[in-house]
């Protein structure tokens, strides 16, 4: 039996960490213990992700449950001497709030983490992803040994009580989709599990994925018990290594101890689960076009009714859920779908993991109960806008999403309240902005992002959103008209109304919300030539003022001959030559030169 | 490992908590003085015996925690026993073999070993 250690360090071997340099922390650290005999004393542990990659590396020693950020090798030999051996925190390794700057030794006090509520993260950076046994030790697989002792339809109803909804975007009762499942005619059914994650920005999945894959198995083999289905694919982006790895070793495991394969837990019920790695399109993201790439076709949607749970992979019923809403499966078995529906809103329950970027403070995922509100999330976990800059807007739901104001932070946060609000859940992603955005430039930029993934099957979404997007970049070129903003809301709204999937029904999303909240700001562009966040370079020009002592100065470093003048008299820019590179500005000896 | 039902998972459950039950920190607490002094005077054994005496009665949920030097360098290896709710018990000069008395008397059953005791708070 493995002896206890008197003190656990845990080393985040994520993506992030990895990237920002983990890999070498842990053979440093593994070795300095060993230099000092203390390698049965003190076990090192490589973990998932904790959701601050941006802090990464980081290294939590517990019992203690210090938190460090930042670890380099180099800071290896301080933590052992001062900390593992003489109970000396490391101050200088330390979180500190981004509002006080105060340092945070414990890793629970940390504002970050003390709102967010984790159940599908739970096990996140606090196990090690590739033990079973681990998994095991926090419950792992007890909600499939209780799945397996009741029947099929009682596991069902279950999950319909929990009222989990899918969090992959669409938000469809989990439970009502598996009867659907269930219901369908045919022998053999099929398992999906939709870890695409194609959004810009999201690595919820991923950090599931890599931090803690067995929860997701789990959750699909509950699912095929449930719907009747002997085989599973996840379906995974090839971008995502590590959680491929991941997966294939907890397959494997299971696979070996009996938990997946034949007559799992001696309860005669057969499951296997594959893993296909997917190309990376936004597009195949979307159920249909997801289920043709696994066929080995092209990955594009196609119209449904009929929808997967009746005509699936090969034609065969096909239950397809995301990562999170797996995830989140186990523990519902365990304690019983009432729990998970004492959590959240009245149509929006349990928790939601959310990606937050942008201008915000502490970048990185945290999951919070449904119903938080947007001013929560941003401030007290975020830890609110760096640089004493002012909040903006937030825009949630991903490319497709809405943007939100500053009179919608006391949005109580669920899938109704985000619909009515011109914006969704989305898979989770949230892109805080502040008052150096320009929002018209916003909506250019995601209307850009989906104009590009449109698979181009329908002519609303592919021309449509072409069209639209030159309207903006017209407007963002100082070149609008009055004509243009009715023109970008009546093609909207029919994009949305003749584009087979959500990806042309979402897409004029974006630039609907920012007319909506912002419509100001177009109005500005196109009515005053300027552009108020800034960010236009249509509208910024330079101008010499009367301070201009004729140096010439400026005239030499112009790249484009845009100044003229003669010596000691004052120059002149010629505004259509000027290409606003801004070096005569910089090179004025005299700051005779103005941006503006 | 093979896992046939859920006894099979309940016994590896119960293992496993026991390997990760020093990811909590517990109100009971084991704390060896691990400055130069105390380790001169042999609390790294002190230590490895503590711990080999707690996996072996599978105690958990009891953080073992380590200190500098607090000063009483004539009586390391100094070890400290808090229970929740109780003073707090340093008991000093403690060899190896003094180990498991402390362990299963006073960390599990709340009975202070008198003779090694050199303070109470
Ligand atoms: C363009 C597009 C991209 C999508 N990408 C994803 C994705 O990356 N991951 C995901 O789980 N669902 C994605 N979806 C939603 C899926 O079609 C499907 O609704 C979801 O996987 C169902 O699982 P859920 O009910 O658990 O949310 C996407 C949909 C569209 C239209
Ligand atoms: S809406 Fe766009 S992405 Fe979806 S099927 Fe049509 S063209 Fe393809
Ligand atoms: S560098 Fe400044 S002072 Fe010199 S000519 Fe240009 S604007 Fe005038
Ligand atoms: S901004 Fe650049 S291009 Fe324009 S006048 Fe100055 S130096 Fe010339
Ligand atoms: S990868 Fe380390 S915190 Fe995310």
């Amino acid at each position: 039996m493995e002896k206890l250690a008197r003190a656990h360090v845990l080393i985040c071997g994520g993506t992030g960490c990895s990237s920002s340099g983990s890999k070498e922390i842990i053979p440093e650290m593994r070795g300095k213990l060993k230099a000092k005999g203390m390698e049965d004393e003190i076990k090192v542990v490589e973990t998932g992700c904790h959701g601050l990659c941006e802090l990464g590396p980081l290294v939590i020693v517990y019992p203690e449950g210090v938190f460090y950020i930042r670890v380099k090798a180099s800071d290896v030999e301080e933590i052992v001497e001062n900390h593992l051996i003489k109970g000396r925190v490391v101050d200088r390794l330390l979180y500190r709030e981004p509002a006080t700057h105060a340092t945070v030794p414990d890793y629970d006090d940390i504002a970050f983490y003390k709102k967010q509520q984790r159940y599908a993260l739970v096990n996140c950076g606090h196990i090690n992803p590739e033990s079973l046994e681990e998994y095991i030790g926090t419950d792992g697989y007890e909600g499939l040994a209780k799945a397996l002792s009741m029947k099929p339809e009682e596991v069902i109803e279950e999950v319909k009580k929990s009222g989990l909804r899918g969090r992959g975007g669409g938000g469809f009762p989990t439970g009502t989709k598996w009867q659907f499942t269930r219901n369908a005619v045919g022998s053999k059914k099929y398992v999906i599990c939709n870890a695409d994650e194609g959004d810009p920005g999201a690595f919820m999945d991923r950090s599931v994925l890599e931090g803690d894959p067995h929860r997701v198995l789990e959750g699909m083999i509950i699912c095929g018990y449930a719907v009747g289905a002997d085989e599973g694919y996840i379906y995974c982006r090839a971008e995502y290594p590590l959680a491929i790895k991941r997966l294939r070793g907890a397959i494997g495991q299971a696979l070996e101890s009996g938990l997946l394969g034949e007559n799992i837990l001696g309860s005669g019920f057969n499951f296997m689960i594959h893993i296909k790695e997917g190309a990376g399109a936004f597009v195949c993201g979307e159920e249909t076009a997801l289920i043709a790439s696994i066929e080995g076709r092209r990955g594009m949607p196609r119209p449904r009714p009929p929808f997967p749970a009746n005509s699936g992979l090969w034609g065969k019923p096909s239950n397809i859920n995301n990562v999170e809403t797996f995830a989140n499966v186990p523990s519902i078995m365990r304690d019983g779908g009432d729990y998970f529906a004492s959590q959240g809103t009245e149509t929006s329950k349990g928790t939601k993991v959310f990606a937050l970027t942008g201008k915000i403070n502490n970048t990185g995922l945290a999951e919070v109960p449904m119903g938080i509100t947007m001013r929560e999330i941003i401030y007290d976990i975020g830890g609110g806008i760096p640089n004493g800059k002012k909040f903006k807007a937030v825009q949630i739901g991903g490319p497709s999403g809405g943007c939100l104001p500053e009179q919608l932070l006391d949005l109580a946060v669920d899938y109704e309240s985000l619909i009515r609000a011109g914006a969704m859940m989305g898979s989770g992603g949230l892109v805080v902005m502040d008052e150096t955005t320009c929002m018209v430039d916003v909506a250019r930029y995601f209307l850009n992002f989906t104009q590009d993934e449109s698979c181009g099957k329908c002519t609303p979404c592919r021309e449509g959103t072409k069209r639209m997007l030159e309207i903006l970049n017209r407007i963002c070129e100082g070149k609008g008209t009055e004509e243009d903003i009715p023109l970008l809301e009546s093609m909207a709204q029919s994009i949305k109304a003749g584009s087979l999937c959500a990806l042309g029904q979402t897409a004029p999303n974006p630039v609907l919300s920012t007319l909506n909240f912002f419509r100001h700001e177009y109005e500005a562009h196109i009515r005053d030539h300027k552009c108020p966040a800034g960010v236009c370079t249509a509208f910024v020009g330079y101008t010499i003022t009367e301070g201009c002592r004729g140096c010439g100065l400026c005239k030499k470093v112009c790249p484009a001959d845009a100044i003229s003048g003669e010596v000691k008299a004052k120059h002149i820019i010629d505004p259509d030559k000027c290409i606003k590179c801004g070096a005569c500005q910089s090179k004025c000896p005299f700051k005779a030169i103005e941006k503006g | 490992m093979t896992i046939k039902n859920l006894e099979d998972l309940r016994k590896i459950k119960e293992r496993a908590k026991l390997s990760t039950s020093a990811r909590r920190k517990s109100e009971t607490q084991v704390i060896v003085g691990m400055g130069t002094c105390g380790i001169a005077a042999g609390a790294r054994d002190v230590m490895a015996a503590i711990l080999d005496e707690m996996s072996r009665a599978g105690v958990h949920d009891v953080s073992v925690m380590q200190d500098g030097c607090i000063g009483m360098c004539q009586k390391e290896p100094l070890v400290d026993i808090v229970r929740p709710g109780e003073p707090r018990v340093t008991y000093g000069n403690v060899k190896p073999a003094d180990v498991p008395a402390i362990i299963s008397e006073h960390l599990v059953n709340g009975r202070i070993v008198s003779g090694l005791v050199v303070a109470k708070v």
